[in-house]
């Protein structure tokens, strides 16, 4: 009988034991991409007809998955509220976060998480109704604000109103359709999210052209692809699957001229296709990784046009998110 | 050692062994690999979070609160709101259960019916669906706060929430306030005498009748002799909102309209069980005692009554504490929303967090069962 406990407490502890493999390893061997995105937020992940989902956070997903499994379209998305994403990324219920999710100190060093990037530069910002006559945030003195809890955004208003010296009554729920409902039925007078947000959800409220967005951007919200901390060989691949958009488009690779550029005489081109050098075998991953994000999914600037550029509904100039050489903040180091 | 194993006392005791053993076993692997896992990760861990700054604000707190106190007092302000609302709620469905199970029962055909078909419908809709439901009827029915409708006496309702004067804490608030607490010390007393020569007499003392005069007297002559003056704070709409007076936000209203309308439904039939398992001789033989219909039901069947529904409303109790926890939905900011939801998003260590709350839980669920437990000691038939 004895023996029969030993036994059986000596499988616990075997079950316990099972060593994790390396994330990369793990995701060849599944043969997709466990990513965690919103889903419902216009221009970075929401779900468009067919069941097919669209936005840039979708399209960094696919760029994982088109570097690590050479097919873009290997992806399974995990829709995820503010309050779930971080947990779910400690878990390991998904391998990577593409979900808006701001980079903060605390964030990066406390909670087990690595930061691997930035795919939108963004603020925070203020939306209202056009008749309340408002023109500024300063005049907002006694506003009830509704806001998605669980995000940075409910500390920068906190710390802006306080700041300011103003009152302020906040009203907070757990998903941004709840938000923007609310928003919608008049419990609140000031809608708060990051601006690219704000012009998102805009378009999903009935009377969009009576609402406004105040000038006013009352933070710096980094937004970018965040892995679990302790595995650094998938770190690096997401950070580079990144840098890799951004380099392309710096170097003017673009989805259509993939196959053309891939004769360029010119040596970061190369470096970057995986033509020369040993860009790919760095990470773990075919030579071509770079090639076939920027032929499956785009590069940086062609992904921000078509989910959330000028000729969307969203109409968000590129600002802060262009290259660098273009007096933006998108800068890649080098592919060497 | 076979022939022990055969003897049933030491199998039994063999057997329990074993199932602790595993149970422990089981426990301590989980709690390793948990410890390890968050180790592993570079998690922190402990409990230093509660003194660090929340830096997030919460609209509606019984108690002082703002953005600069700390994680430790988002949790007592969740705390007090999830207190507030099981205990209205308490109130309200036993009330609405009380006269909706009376109701279910009556000799009126139309009454009857209408009482079993609100028990039917709010009994069969899940209580989430509930709640948004009534929130947004609240949003949406209301107007905004620069057109709100207004009340004699100076109370105002808009999609903001509802604002009524508040009386200033002064000599008069107090007396009367301590005049309707007079009034239950008297009745308590009154009734007891009522019952002792009842007993002893046989004549009847119309005790509702008084107190109901009490309540009416009582407070007026205290209004009166302590200054007439409670000084009300009357809301006025300033700006964007409304403030001063007292503010009852629409996220509580909702709330409560929803846990009470679905609780009372249960808590209606647990009294109609109670009444309908009193044999029905026990109704005759009250009658041909020559009790009045009341004093059937007051003396005879609900003693017996009350007995039967005590359980079954206790667990309605409870499941009314623990369906508050659906308020995130609406961002009304109990301790699921602002402590297990806010709090533990900034501060990200969600074990000690999700610990500390369903600890909460199961607290207040094992105080309010302990209460009615001891109430329905008491009120067990004393078999001598």
């Amino acid at each position: 009988m004895t023996k029969f406990v030993k036994l059986s407490i000596a499988a616990l502890a075997l079950v316990g034991m099972s060593a994790t493999a390396g994330t990369l390893e793990d995701t060849k061997k599944q043969g997709f991409v466990k990513c965690g995105i919103d889903g419902g937020l216009p221009g970075f992940s929401e779900v468009v007809s067919g069941g097919v989902y669209k936005g840039i956070d979708v399209d960094g997903c696919r760029a994982i998955a088109a570097a690590v499994l050479g097919d873009a379209s290997k992806v399974k998305y995990v829709s995820l509220n503010a309050k779930e994403r971080l947990a779910a990324l400690q878990s390991g219920e998904i391998d990577v976060l593409v979900r808006n999710t701001t980079w903060t100190q605390t964030r990066d060093t406390s909670l087990g998480l690595n930061f691997a990037g930035v795919n939108y530069y963004d603020g925070q910002g203020f939306m209202v109704r056009k008749d309340l006559g408002v023109k500024s945030a300063k005049e907002l003195a006694g506003a009830s604000v509704c806001i998605q809890t669980g995000t940075t955004t409910e500390l920068n208003v906190a710390d802006y109103f306080r700041a300011n010296g103003m009152e302020y009554k906040a009203v907070a729920y757990d998903t941004n359709d709840q938000v923007v409902q609310s928003y919608e039925n008049g419990r609140c007078d000031v809608l708060t999210s990051d601006a690219s947000q704000l012009y998102g959800l805009r378009t999903k409220l009935k009377d969009k052209e009576n609402h406004i967005v105040l000038p006013e951007i009352i933070s710096k919200e980094p937004l970018g692809p965040v892995v679990r901390q302790g595995d650094d060989a998938w770190f690096n691949i997401v950070k580079w699957t990144f840098n890799a958009m951004v380099a392309a488009e710096e170097a003017g690779i673009t989805s259509e001229n993939a196959d053309a550029m891939l004769k360029s005489d010119n040596p970061t081109v190369k470096r970057i296709l995986g033509v020369e050098g040993k860009m790919g075998a760095n990470l773990g991953l075919n030579a071509d990784f770079a090639y076939q994000i920027v032929k499956q999914v785009g590069n940086y600037g062609e992904v921000f046009e078509r989910n959330v550029g000028v000729n969307t509904p969203l109409n968000i100039e590129r600002g802060l998110n262009a290259l660098w050489t273009k007096g933006g903040l998108q800068y890649s180091p080098p592919f060497r | 050692m076979m022939k022990a194993l055969r003897n049933q006392k030491v199998r039994g005791i063999l057997f329990q062994l074993l199932t602790v053993i595993g149970l422990v076993a089981f426990l301590w692997y989980i709690g390793a690999n948990t410890v390890a896992n968050i180790e592993q990760r570079g998690i922190k861990t402990g409990f230093e979070f509660l003194e660090g700054t929340a830096g997030f604000g919460i609209d509606e707190s019984p108690i002082a609160y703002s953005e600069s106190d700390t994680h430790g007092r988002v949790f007592l302000v969740g705390l007090s709101n999830t207190l507030i609302i099981g205990f209205v709620g308490i109130v309200l469905s036993t009330i609405l259960g009380l006269i909706i199970g009376v109701l279910r029962l009556s000799n009126n055909w139309l009454v009857r019916k209408l009482a079993a078909a609100y028990i039917d419908i709010f009994r069969n809709i899940p209580i989430l669906l509930q709640i948004l439901f009534w929130y947004n009827v609240v949003l949406k029915s209301l107007p905004s706060p620069r057109q709100s409708l207004e009340f004699i006496g100076g109370i105002f309702i808009n999609n903001r929430g509802l604002y009524i004067p508040q009386p200033e804490l002064n000599i008069t608030t107090i007396s009367v306030i301590l005049s309707f607490l007079l009034v239950f010390v008297i009745i308590f007393f009154v009734n007891r005498w009522a019952k002792k020569r009842q007993e002893e007499t046989g004549q009847d003392f119309p005790v509702l009748l008084v107190a109901l005069g009490l309540f009416v007297i009582l407070p007026i002559l205290a209004y009166v002799f302590s200054g007439a003056n409670f000084n009300f704070e009357y809301p006025a709409l300033k700006g964007f909102n409304f403030s001063g007076g007292k503010a009852i936000s629409p996220e509580f209203l909702a709330l409560t309209f929803a846990l009470t309308i679905y609780t009372a439904t249960f808590i209606a039939e647990a009294v109609r069980s109670g009444i309908e398992a009193v044999s029905k001789g026990q109704k005759e033989a009250a009658a041909s005692l020559a009790l009045s219909n009341y004093q059937a039901l007051k003396l005879v069947i609900l003693p017996q009554a009350i007995r039967i529904a005590i359980p079954p409303t206790i667990n309605q109790y409870l499941n009314l504490v623990k369906n508050s926890s659906l308020a995130t939905a609406i961002g009304y900011p109990e301790i699921v929303t602002v402590f297990a939801g806010t709090s533990l998003n900034q501060v990200g260590q969600a074990i000690e967090i999700i610990a500390i709350t369903m600890l909460v839980y199961l607290t207040i669920s094992l105080v309010v069962s302990a209460i009615l437990n001891w109430f329905n000691h008491k009120m067990k038939i004393k078999e001598r």
